[in-house]
């Protein structure tokens, strides 16, 4: 394997296989974890590795299984549970708001919950309206609940391994778009904790925040901008709770401009929090503006010339960055170029 | 053995009187569901079973938490919202628990334990642990959706845990044919395959039947196994009083379930002077636990943000 290419699938397969070598009480389980298909292959070898008892397929039972890894985790193990698609965690939300957020606290420190909960946002080839919405920010919400949304496939593997490691909860979000990134991972156990940003790309005139996918469409949009002579700095939050409020807010008091690309709607999202929390470090301090994009107002359609719409991109983010520097709308869109052409998704499934 | 068990009966009924004497005077800081008449379901499954088994149990939870040997003190402290209670005054009534004597703690939200139990039975059947789980709910959480996934994956898995549906005809304030097309609970957990039984209050039968139960699972027999038992609560759904008059239930419905009370039936068992002793030691150590609530302090400002996260 070619350390320096290798794909966020790879990476997550990677790391659980590692763990479940290295911690005996790792399992893995959810619908279709154990068949040919592996989760897009992020499941790929463990059943031949660890077995049935330790990898296994689920009975479509979210709000109960979610439970049950409730449970595992108050027995000792370290239990990975996985949803094809983040949709259905809407079926678990008791389960996770009510037990999992709560039982270290509400049982006073008697219990603790090690436990991850994968999940996959897709997006293109129709994809519609319960299979393509990015609904971390219901998890930011509660207390007693850790959320990562890894972008690349370094961070894919070193976040999930500290996800497994956490005494908490871990609800890690994985776009399905991003499986198809490739990049350098490392053979080796390395985690990549809770609540460090990263800068991934440094600038001075505008900071962009692009969360999960997002943050691709942050680092085309930093391309098509240097057309225009401006130097975004492009920020990763990865763990959006605990969320690094530090990084971000010295970013802006450098750019003076914030602009938070979320992959869900804006009203009461990941970026509402994100620019609330740098106004409240800023304020009073220095004139900055803070600005958002996410999906439009409506359900995700499928048809492709709405859901093209639907989304923002590299040059629709380009274009508002462009806007808020000069003041004003100025209609300017760059052109697609070919070398930043998005990925989608092809079907037929 | 009678008297073992007419000390734990004796005990949930006292400690439960003693709340509705108390609740009154607003030193316990949380709402109470208590389980006077229902002693004899917890008692009749928790004597069956050993320390470092299992429980989970529910918002009316004090008979079970005491059947399993919870600790007293600490239970009266949370009630109190003081911070020796069992969790440190941030669970309250409705969330009692005590890991050190195998109670897993309970949810307000009906229902939702009973998917937690199945995943730790699912620990101890992989760990190849030789205790068992045992997961009481009422008939209210039979309404719910996890109630089956959870039955379909213990069974599914042959997981080693026992069922015990208390069923006192009432979700709150509705009864049973009011909710379910087929009011037979143990008919629905029959059709995933596990074997059934319907048993009354009766203390000894139930102790008998449930250690069947734990002794087929304790020797490496695969469960699960279920057991709705019929009984019935005395006071309102929550707080120390009757509630005979509100209109949904007479108290012509309670009073056969009062004649064949299972702490006076035991009771009547004992010669008096034996009879006395457990009463006389229960009532001192019931005693202490209320002493030790009023006595401990509530917890420090620093509480409220300590334990988010372990």
């Amino acid at each position: 394997m070619n350390r320096n290419n290798v794909s966020y699938v790879d990476a997550i397969s990677e790391a659980t296989a590692q763990e479940m070598a290295y911690d005996p009480s790792v399992i893995v389980f959810g619908l279709d974890v154990d068949d040919h298909k592996a989760i897009q292959g992020t499941t790929k070898g463990l059943l031949a590795k660890f077995g049935p008892d330790r990898v296994f397929g689920t009975p479509l039972s979210e709000d109960a299984m979610t439970g049950a890894a409730i449970g595992m985790a108050m027995c000792g193990l370290r239990p990975i549970h996985v949803h094809i698609r983040m949709d259905f965690m809407m079926l678990a939300m008791n389960q996770l708001v009510n037990i999992a957020a709560k039982a270290h606290y509400m049982y006073g420190g008697q219990i603790r919950l090690p436990m991850v909960v994968r999940s996959m946002i897709g997006k293109s080839w129709g994809q519609g309206a319960q299979h393509s919405q990015g609904l971390y920010s219901f998890f930011m919400h509660v207390p007693g609940l850790k959320v990562v949304a890894p972008t690349t496939p370094f961070d894919a593997k070193g976040c999930l391994i500290s996800a497994i490691r956490d005494n908490n909860p871990v609800i890690y979000v994985e776009h399905r778009i991003l499986h198809f990134q490739k990049g350098p991972v490392p053979e080796e156990l390395y985690e990549v904790g809770p609540g460090k940003a990263r800068i991934t790309a440094a600038g001075s005139d505008i900071t962009l925040v692009g969360i999960s996918h997002m943050q691709i469409e942050c680092l085309r949009a930093k391309h098509y901008l240097q057309e225009k002579g401006i130097n975004a700095e492009v920020i990763d939050p990865i763990w959006l709770s605990p969320l690094d409020v530090d990084t971000i807010a010295a970013s802006v008091r450098k750019t003076g401009h914030l602009l938070v690309v979320d992959n869900d709607w804006p009203t009461c999202g990941a970026s509402a929090e994100i620019m609330a929390a740098v106004t409240e470090r800023l304020q009073g301090e220095m004139r900055f503006t803070v600005h958002r994009m996410g999906f439009a107002n409506t359900s995700c359609p499928p048809t492709p010339s709405l859901e093209y719409l639907f989304y923002p991109n590299g040059r629709t983010v380009a274009a508002k960055a462009f806007d808020i520097l000069k003041g004003s709308a100025q209609n300017w869109l760059p052109n697609e170029r070919p070398d930043l052409k998005e990925i989608e998704f092809r079907g037929p499934f | 053995m009678i008297a073992k068990f007419y000390e734990s009966l004796y005990r949930i009924r006292r400690v439960e009187e003693e709340v509705a004497k108390v609740y009154p005077t607003d030193k316990i800081k949380s709402p109470v569901h208590l389980s006077i008449g229902q002693e004899a379901v917890a008692v009749g499954v928790c004597e069956a079973l050993r320390p470092d088994d299992i429980v989970f149990i529910t918002y009316r939870s004090h008979a079970g938490y005491i059947a399993k040997g919870g600790n007293l003190k600490a239970m009266i402290a949370e009630l109190y919202g003081k911070v020796t209670g069992s969790a440190k005054g941030k669970g309250g009534s409705m969330h009692l628990v005590d890991v050190a004597n195998g109670i897993m703690g309970a949810s307000a939200v009906v229902g939702t334990t009973i998917a937690n139990s199945i995943g730790y039975a699912y620990g101890v059947k992989l760990k190849k642990q030789n205790n068992i789980v045992v997961c009481f709910f009422g008939d209210g959480a039979t309404d719910e959706g996890v109630f089956y996934e959870s039955m379909n994956f213990a069974a599914l898995k042959q997981l080693p845990i026992i069922f015990v549906c208390e069923n006192n005809g009432y979700a709150i304030h509705t009864a049973q044919a009011k909710r379910q097309a087929v009011p037979d609970i143990a008919a629905k957990a029959a059709i995933f395959g596990m074997p059934i039984e319907r048993l009354g209050d009766d203390v000894l039968h139930l102790y008998e039947r449930i250690s069947t139960a734990v002794e087929t699972l304790r020797s490496g027999g695969t469960g699960p196994f279920f057991f709705e038992c019929e009984t019935y609560r005395w006071k309102e759904h929550v707080g120390p009083s009757e509630d005979y008059n509100a209109g949904y239930r007479a108290r012509t419905e309670a009073e056969p379930w009062m004649q064949q009370d299972q702490v006076q039936k035991f009771a009547m068992r004992l010669d008096p002077q034996q009879r006395q002793q457990i009463e006389q030691a229960v009532e001192i150590e019931i005693a202490e636990a209320f002493e030790f609530a009023e006595n401990s302090p509530f917890p420090p400002d620093a509480e409220l943000y300590d334990g988010v996260f372990a």
